[in-house]
């Protein structure tokens, strides 16, 4: 499969200190890819780098066949790279209903209307409810999103960024936080989503990690450690000793 | 032009004891004191009402201010200011802005509108000459005693357990309270501290800077220069920025009169353009 | 079923931008002032252009969560300017002048729009300040065009559209500037309803997560700046063709100061706020200028002092019984607060905050 996503030598310093260090990362279109690391490992620095939050220090971003090293962050999301955050985001004062219609309104270039009230798009408001639908947030889409239960936030989380129709989605531990009774509707979600889509999965549930992935890249302390097919990882006996106690048996 | 240098640098020493309690405030509780130039004045006016009227001699009068207006310090901070500390910044602001022009009319009310001079004892009234340069007495003093005062901050701030348990507070208040340090008697002492600092800035600067009810409104802006540009995370910062516009400043208005105010408010912006911490903030600004 | 939903879902929205009962209300009530409260126009014709001038800080604080301390800067490039153009004769026509005068402030709000995009609440503070202290200093230092501290004399403003000339009981006065005030709040209430006005919002909220999804969060901030400069340039244009005159004060720091507590009391990020701001401080003001004129300033302070203590969102509440009602006549949970610090946010949002921390 052709390389949709790529870093070449990407390295981020914070004063003396190389939180990433010359990741040379390769994800391939339609790819279940994961990231796992010890924590701190520099895991969520990648994911800051790759969307434009964080400027690098040194190397190359590619998307498809793009540089956008130097792409402000908004428009990387414009080029179909988009993330979820490992503590929600969202727009606390803002209903469900109005946040997934405003990222699909500024997919369709919209956004800057101002003439128009929000709604009159029917094709927005199609799609809208469709995403709600299919994420089980339309029993809270007119409630504000500050008073919603976590693990509704957390679907939110993962329906803003769908709803930005990426080629590319970073999900940064979707998992976080969550209670349990609520988890495996996450998991479901983040299963379910379309084949075309190149999934980045930043994870430290290895269960997750194992049923999901098709792919892992393991970073320790900044660096690129081990990349592989699953099997390859968790055979690894450096993987294990990194994760010392952690089962990898998948 | 040395002597613009001389007026300059007692100009920014001065601002800087104004200006160093707002700053610590700032740093150390996120709180924005848009009143800070109020306490000045208050002890501007106590100084006055001692010196002037009650015969209380000048370099009396000046330990004096700094005291009563720390103990105002204390009085407001407890039964007001604790109540604005966890409020945004909008709030901060609103609520010392009402402050502000609550003091400004009072003070007008008791004490009239217009002007007011301390009496200063005559030795430190003229200016005498020194290899060419103009020296100005009362510069002379404030240069002095802002500078021992500045140290003796240093000092404080290094060489204390308070300064220590201050620096702490400052950076991370949350572990600082884990460690076992009250932080919060450390923002009252502080507060009070910085207070009197500014209240007794105002009393010697009433000869410079001129004292009337609405010094804290015409001074604020400053005050918030020196802040902005200088940061808040340490001493020096606010120090050096004092300098820089006192100098600024005293050298605009001779230079370029017509455009003298200019200076200042340029060089705040250009700063805020090109580091929006400050010139001094530490690069993980808060 | 599905299609319901869309259906339910469209409706819903539909009904969310209609005109609610209590805004026809409102407007009724001011056209109702023009016949039932003729003796009341001067203080009218006041609480007019402040009101516009109020919606136009609401614009940019309470949609767009930009905090300005100088808002004053434009509303008094827009009051020199309309007084000059008058005065010289360069534009006699009212209207015209006035939108002139808007558009200039339009200008500079878009020149200094860079200065408030970075940094945090306080350096927004600072430069706004600096701005509109900056602008009274020019103003200051060019006495020859501007009258400097005696402000600008003999300026005599011609009949609105060639037809209606100003006469001394601000009837005419009034009319002009609640037509003003109607028409441009008429366009802001589409631009707050519309996808743009939401995606303010959003960058309110959470600026980090609205660039996330693609919004161009610098170029939506310039956009509504310059917009709201323009808004408050216009009133300052009104202010000083209702007056015939312009001085210093325009820019200064107690209004900008003052501007902010009739947004306050009214409540911000609703639109209205600001209108029902304007007429509560300036009966506020005649009644405490009346008491004690000398020392009024002081009763503001206290006003001030006390809301930031009782805590703004209860106070909207109390004096806003129409903003309670329009609030559960919209459903929409419209914040008061200024936007949550960039932090781990937690869910359900306690807000015991110790000093320092919470930023």
């Amino acid at each position: 499969m052709p390389v949709v996503l790529e870093t070449v030598n990407l390295e981020k310093h914070f004063g003396g200190i190389a939180a990433v260090a010359g990741v040379s990362l390769k994800v391939e279109k339609g790819a279940r890819h994961a990231l796992i690391g010890p924590n701190g490992a520099g895991k969520t620095t990648v994911i800051n780098l790759l969307t434009g939050v964080l400027r690098p220090s040194a190397g190359r971003i590619v998307l498809e066949g793009e540089d956008i090293t130097s792409l402000e962050a908004y428009r990387r999301v414009r080029r179909g790279l988009a993330r979820t955050f490992q503590i929600n985001q969202l727009f606390l004062d803002l209903t469900p209903l109005e946040t997934v219609g405003l990222a699909i309104s500024e997919r369709m270039g919209l956004g800057g209307q101002w003439w128009r009230h929000v709604g009159t798009n029917s094709t927005v408001v199609a799609e809208l409810v469709e995403i709600l639908e299919r994420f089980h947030l339309t029993d809270v889409m007119y409630a504000r999103t500050g008073n919603l239960p976590y693990g509704k936030q957390r679907l939110l989380e993962i329906a803003l960024a769908i709803a930005c129709r990426p080629q590319v989605l970073l999900l940064d531990e979707p998992a976080a936080g969550v209670p349990e009774e609520e988890r495996h509707e996450i998991l479901a979600t983040v299963a379910a989503l379309p084949a075309h889509v190149t999934v980045l999965l930043i994870e430290h549930d290895m269960d997750i990690v194992f049923s999901f992935a098709d792919r892992i890249s393991v970073l320790v302390n900044g660096a690129l450690f081990v990349d592989g097919p699953p099997e390859e990882v968790a055979r690894d006996p450096r993987v294990k000793a990194v994760y010392l106690g952690e089962s990898l048996d998948g | 032009m040395l002597t613009i240098l001389f007026d300059g640098v007692a100009y920014g020493m001065l601002l800087f004891v104004l200006a160093c309690g707002l700053s610590v405030t700032l740093g150390l509780m996120n709180f924005v004191n848009l009143a800070h130039g109020s306490f000045a004045m208050a002890g501007g006016y106590i100084t006055l009402v001692l010196v002037n009227r009650a015969g209380v001699p000048f370099f009396a009068g000046l330990p004096i201010a700094f005291i009563a207006t720390a103990l105002i310090g204390v009085l407001f901070e407890r039964t007001l200011y604790v109540h604005v500390y966890g409020k945004s910044h909008l709030d901060q602001v609103l609520f010392t802005i009402g402050l502000v022009f609550m003091s400004v009319a009072a003070v007008d009310y008791v004490m009239g509108s217009q002007q007011v001079f301390i009496e200063i004892p005559s030795v430190l009234q003229g200016r005498f000459e020194f290899f060419g340069v103009g020296i100005g007495r009362y510069r002379l003093l404030i240069i002095v005693l802002c500078g021992l005062l500045t140290v003796g901050l240093q000092l404080i701030l290094s060489g204390t357990r308070f300064g220590s348990r201050l620096r702490a507070s400052v950076d991370d208040a949350r572990v600082a309270r884990g460690l076992g340090i009250n932080v919060n008697a450390v923002f009252t002492l502080t507060f009070a501290f910085g207070s009197g600092l500014a209240g007794l800035g105002g009393a010697l600067g009433a000869e410079i800077l001129g004292l009337d009810p609405t010094f804290p409104l015409k001074y604020m802006v400053y005050f918030l220069i020196v802040v902005t540009v200088g940061g808040t995370s340490s001493i020096t910062g606010p120090f050096v920025a004092s300098l820089l516009i006192g100098i600024a400043d005293v050298a605009g208005k001779y230079y370029v009169p017509k455009f003298g105010a200019f200076v200042i408010y340029t060089i705040m912006i250009i700063v805020l353009i090109l580091r929006p911490q400050g010139l001094f903030a530490r690069a993980t600004g808060k | 079923m599905p299609s319901s939903l869309v259906e339910q879902v469209s409706k819903h929205l539909a009904a969310r931008a209609r005109w609610k009962p209590l805004e026809y209300a409102f407007w009724l009530a001011a056209v109702a002032s023009v016949f039932l409260l003729p003796g009341r126009h001067l203080i009218l014709t006041e609480i007019a252009w402040l009101a516009l001038f109020a919606l136009s800080l609401d614009l940019i604080l309470g949609y767009a969560g930009i905090i300005s301390l100088g808002h004053a800067a434009f509303f008094g490039l827009g009051s020199y300017t309309a007084a000059l153009l008058a005065k010289h004769g360069i534009i006699s026509e009212p209207v015209l002048a006035l939108i002139v005068s808007g558009l200039a402030a339009a200008v500079l709000g878009f020149g200094t729009s860079f200065l408030v995009l970075r940094g945090s609440d306080l350096t927004r503070l600072m430069v706004t300040l600096g701005v509109a202290l900056i602008m009274r200093e020019i103003a200051n230092q060019i006495p020859e065009i501007t009258g400097g501290a005696d402000g600008l004399q003999g300026v005599i403003v011609g009949p609105i559209l060639g037809i209606f000339q100003f006469d001394i009981f601000g009837h005419v006065s009034y009319l002009y500037c609640l037509a003003v005030l109607f028409v441009l709040f008429l366009l802001a209430r589409r631009i707050v309803y519309s996808p743009f006005g939401l995606s303010l919002r959003a960058v309110k909220g959470n600026s980090l997560r609205a660039s996330s999804i693609g919004i161009s969060v610098n170029a939506r901030l310039v956009a509504i700046y310059t917009f709201a400069a323009f808004y408050a340039g216009v009133a300052g244009a009104l202010l000083a063709q209702t007056t015939s005159f312009a001085s210093l004060d325009v820019f200064s720091f107690e209004r900008s100061a003052d501007l902010l507590l009739v947004l306050i009391i009214g409540g911000t990020g609703y639109l209205y706020g600001g209108l029902i701001g304007a007429v509560i401080f300036k009966l506020m003001q005649d009644w405490i200028a009346n008491l004690t004129p000398q020392y009024w300033q002081f009763w503001i302070g206290l006003v001030l002092v006390l809301i930031v203590l009782v805590g703004r969102e209860r106070i909207s509440l109390l004096t806003g019984g129409v903003r309670a009602l329009a609030e559960r006549v919209t459903r929409r949970f419209t914040p008061g607060a200024t936007p949550p610090p960039y932090a781990p946010p937690l869910a359900g949002k306690g807000s015991e905050q110790l000093p320092g921390e919470g930023r």
